[in-house]
């Protein structure tokens, strides 16, 4: 379960977001902190979580101090079901 | 002619217990602070500068979070008669060194005496400073002088002058060379004026909801300085709260029944992509007046799709507006009058690019669309120049020139910037564009600037950062801007050749610059394409030309 979410956002991180859908994002690669998504795209992830996992990502959540790379951000999704 | 500590007494005798700011902070309930919070707040600071040492004219750099303290420390600095400068602190994303790098570098140029940031701060803030600079204080927002009865006799701000300098609005140049835009009180004051009567301003009905920052000229005057001074209520969001729920913007509008926001072109976009429907249940738009796009390129489509997704909610279509505006006229140059939609202008496009001159569509050529930024303002002059300074007629394409009584006293500490800026008494903006039935239309840009989301960056610094990462071949760089319809602004790409011919090991250098880009500057990268040898075009004087290398790499991939 936790690789099929793993890899379903990694997916839609390297299409969607950074726009380079051969990019492999490893799960424990920091995702905010480095850079990688910036604030503006924040809001795409959580919209895409939300449709996807049917979990809600309240907008205070969005930083790396909940959760900054893949692995978190799964957890994070799997406590919420 | 009064001055900014003069008008703040006023409100504080006047109007003590009006609601100045509502304050908003995700997760938290709103906190509204009177006229009275916000003298006492800023006696509170006052203070603390007299007991530091710290002279009337002297320079202060906020460095603050959204909040309270930053708004009490910098209308302290009024009350004190010292020069106060808001700059944006570290975000999550940049390399602290680079910020440090700025920081140093703007206190070598402005010469602060003092910084005021937040304890966790602090640092950060000590890192940057060199022994021998102009810094003898570092004050902390939580170690300041008790809460007492302002004295408006010995409070240092009323003996200033209209003349003298106000505050200090630091506009975004290439790395190392930052400039510090300075205000005078007359100045201010003769733009909040003549503003206030173009957007008919009331102070009984009006209300401004704002989540942009108060480091950026937009934020900074049109929603700060301009609701404080003329006492119309303001919600004030953080632009990091926004950008995470950027509803909150159309909740507070509809809660306070707000009438006027600011926004870059972006944030339409933005709004209209990401706002979903169940965020704006039982909210009624209908009170906003106008929503005024303003510091970035205006393109109509932008507002068509903001309107399309909000016309539900109330929102008027006559709310959407233009303005053209910049630091060194303290805000506004144009206007679009409020009455009406913005107008806009469809022209030849081949006449447009080969003649630069703007004139009507011919039937099956391709033509473009122009959105005004509607007229100047009554106490501002615009003139459409060419390179020797000569008017150009109407429709036809060239530098924008202002002049008005609220123009900049100079660059501080920057006399080669200002000798270089104004000529003969007019501002030369860098901005290209051409006059219509006396609305003004901008084009396009002379200096080589990309606009990312409001946020203002250097192709040449972009591409000396580029530059720093191994296996680039030193030089062998561009970085320009594209606009990306979806997005609503400008998205930079850079190109760079790599010795290496290896597509793995391109790819490997691709990435390298993204990430280091990233953390080096004000922007995401996203779009980098590391190329062989020799496919840079340059000059015959071997610089790298822009627009052709950009002309090159859209057609490769068309």
């Amino acid at each position: 379960m936790s690789n099929e979410t793993i890899s379903a956002l990694a997916k839609f991180i390297a299409e969607k977001i950074l726009k380079q859908p051969g990019k492999v994002i490893s799960p424990d690669e920091t995702l905010i902190s480095s850079g990688l998504i910036d604030s503006f795209s924040l809001m795409d992830l959580a919209l895409f979580i939300e449709d996807t996992f049917n979990v809600r990502i309240e907008d205070t959540e969005l930083n790396a101090d909940t959760f900054d790379n893949l692995n978190q951000l799964a957890s994070l999704i799997a406590s919420r079901k | 002619m009064t001055t900014l500590p003069n008008l703040l007494q006023r409100s504080y005798q006047e109007v003590p217990e009006k609601t100045s700011i509502i304050l908003q902070h995700a997760g938290q309930p709103d906190k509204p602070l009177t006229y009275r919070d916000l003298i006492h707040g800023a006696n509170r600071f006052a203070l603390t500068y007299a007991r530091a040492g710290i002279k009337p004219g002297e320079v202060i750099i906020l460095i603050q979070q959204h909040g309270e303290d930053l708004i009490y420390s910098f209308w302290g600095a009024i009350l004190h008669g010292a020069i106060p400068s808001i700059m944006p602190f570290l975000t999550e994303k940049l390399a602290p060194e680079k910020y440090r790098a700025d920081l140093s570098s703007l206190i070598s140029i402005t010469k602060p005496t003092t910084i005021v940031t937040y304890p966790e701060f602090e640092a950060e803030v000590r890192s940057a400073l060199v022994e021998g600079d102009s810094v003898r204080n570092v004050i902390l927002a939580n170690s300041i002088e008790a809460d007492a009865e302002p004295n408006f006799e010995t409070l240092q701000g009323f003996k200033s002058s209209p003349e003298d300098i106000a505050v200090l609005q630091h506009s975004s140049g290439t790395t190392g060379l930052q400039k510090g835009v300075a205000l005078s009180h007359r100045a201010v004051f003769n733009q909040l004026d003549a503003y206030g009567k173009t957007i008919r301003l009331d102070p009984a009905s009006d209300f401004i909801v704002s989540w942009l920052p108060l480091y950026h000229d937009m934020g900074f005057i049109a929603c700060f300085l301009l609701p404080v001074l003329m006492r119309i209520p303001l919600v004030d969001m953080s632009p990091f709260d926004w950008v995470r729920a950027p509803y909150k913007l159309h909740q507070s509008v509809s809660q306070y029944k707000g009438t006027l926001t600011w926004l870059p072109n972006f944030a339409y976009n933005f709004c209209a992509h990401k706002i979903r429907e169940r965020n704006l249940e039982g909210v009624n738009l209908s009170s906003w007046r106008a929503i005024i796009n303003c510091s970035e390129p205006v393109h109509v489509e932008s507002h068509d799709l903001f309107f399309e997704k909000f016309s539900a909610y109330g929102l008027k279509q006559s709310a959407l507006q233009t303005c053209y505006a910049m630091a060194e006229n303290v805000f506004a140059v144009t206007q679009s009058p409020l009455d009406g939609i913005p107008t806009v202008d469809e022209i030849d496009r081949e006449t447009f690019m080969t003649q630069r001159l703007a004139t009507p569509p011919i039937a099956g050529q391709p033509s473009m669309k122009m959105t005004s930024s509607g007229n100047p303002l009554p106490n501002t002059k615009i003139r459409i120049v060419d390179e020797s300074f000569n008017d150009l007629p109407n429709r036809s394409v060239g530098e924008i020139a202002v002049q008005s009584d609220c123009m900049l006293t100079e660059y501080f500490n920057r006399p080669d910037a200002t000798e270089s800026a104004i000529k003969n008494g007019w501002y030369l903006t860098g901005d290209y564009g051409y006059m219509a039935n006396g609305e003004l239309y901008v084009s396009g840009r002379k200096k080589d600037l990309i606009i990312v989301g409001g946020k203002n960056v250097y192709p040449q610094d972009l591409e000396s950062l580029t530059n720093e990462v191994p296996g680039v071949h030193a030089g062998r760089t561009v970085a320009f801007g594209m606009y990306d319809e979806e997005e609503g602004t400008e998205e930079v790409v850079i190109i760079a050749e790599a010795d290496s011919t290896d597509p793995l090991e391109q790819e490997a250098i691709a990435d390298a610059i993204r990430k280091h880009v990233t953390k080096s500057s004000a922007i995401a990268l996203r779009h980098v394409k590391v190329v062989d040898d020799k496919w840079i075009i340059k000059t015959s004087s071997g610089k790298t030309a822009r627009s052709a290398n950009k002309e090159k790499f859209l057609k490769e991939l068309s």
